[in-house]
């Protein structure tokens, strides 16, 4: 078994530990200080697994702002959680069943670490390890000197620049990064549609939020 | 992972294993306090340290896998770390945000 499988058991048990405490506890302080630390440990798994990305977005939402969302919301309400034990049995059903569905949704994936899955087969992968980020086809890119003189240094020619940077190449002329290419080129209105929503959202919310004379938010949170 | 000489230990060298079981078994600990902790400072506290531990756990990672590149995450975590426990000390004792 490898170190970092090791790293990951541990580091989901000590998830697992802060997710049903967080439930658990009284306290709604001890709550919000729970839920920045599952948040925590979630950012280091998500770096074992590879997905800096999430990692980040995990530390920054999750472990930063949500703490102080939540912040503000206790400043609003009371600090202990009235107690109320009584199991909600349709809702439990369906929280089993989701749950299920979605476990019966990753039979087809492939296994973890698993060579011959698509991602790593694809022919599109070779062309991902070579990549080499560069704005336009033949254009200069800042990194380039350095690389020439590298390339003068080994005296080797630049076999592969035809192939990923025509219009022959993966990436159909675009740009030669596999995810820009992707998120601004093939997806370019869903990209742009998001960001809208996004913004309409924060608008939304900031309307909502920034209070009248009078009123107990003023001051408040924004 | 081949370190030369190095006497490895469950596919990595020994400092690197050690330095991972006391981290977790670190965690472990500021988890407990952080659930039983009778006061807010103690989970408080609590908090901040598992912020630097897993500032440390990402440190580790990268030079376990050969990717110190990972160091850059790290420090990005201790700054996100420093600023939520600003706001949360900054709740605890003014009950307010603003």
């Amino acid at each position: 078994m490898s170190p970092t499988i090791m790293l990951d058991v541990v580091l989901l048990a000590l998830v697992i530990i802060a997710g049903i405490a967080a439930i658990e506890v009284r306290s709604l302080f001890a709550a919000v200080m729970l839920a920045s630390i599952y948040s925590l440990l979630m950012a280091c798994f998500w770096t074992t697994m590879d997905a800096v990305d999430v990692a980040y977005t995990e530390a920054a939402v999750g472990a930063g702002i949500s703490t102080i969302l939540l912040m503000g919301a206790l400043v609003l309400t009371g600090e202990t959680e009235i107690v109320r034990r009584a199991v909600h049995w349709p809702a439990l059903g369906a929280c089993m069943l989701v749950g299920a569905l979605l476990v019966y949704g990753t039979l087809d994936m492939p296994k973890f670490g698993d060579e011959n899955a698509p991602a790593h087969v694809h022919p599109i992968y070779a062309g991902y390890t070579q990549q080499d980020v560069r704005k336009h086809p033949g254009g200069k890119s800042h990194g380039d000197n350095v690389r020439a003189e590298q390339a003068a240094e080994h005296s080797e020619p630049e076999a592969h620049d035809e192939t990923a940077h025509g219009h022959g190449d993966y990436f159909h002329g675009h740009v030669p990064n596999q995810v820009t290419s992707i998120i601004v080129s093939y997806r370019a209105f869903d990209t742009l549609f998001e960001t809208a929503v996004i913004f309409t959202a924060g608008m939304g919310l900031i309307v909502l939020l920034r209070g009248r004379r009078g009123n107990p938010l003023k001051g408040g949170l924004l | 992972m081949s370190l030369g000489a190095t006497t490895m230990f469950f596919g990595t060298d020994i400092p690197t294993l050690v330095a991972g079981v006391v981290l977790l078994f670190s965690i472990l600990l500021m988890l407990v306090r952080a659930i039983a902790g009778p006061t807010v400072w103690d989970r408080i506290l609590a908090l901040n340290a598992i912020g630097t531990k897993s500032v440390l756990v990402v440190a580790l990672l990268g030079f376990m896998t050969k990717r110190p590149e990972f160091l850059d995450i790290a420090l990005v975590y201790a700054i996100l770390n420093f600023l939520a426990t600003i706001a949360i000390l900054k709740y605890a004792r003014k009950r307010r945000l603003g």
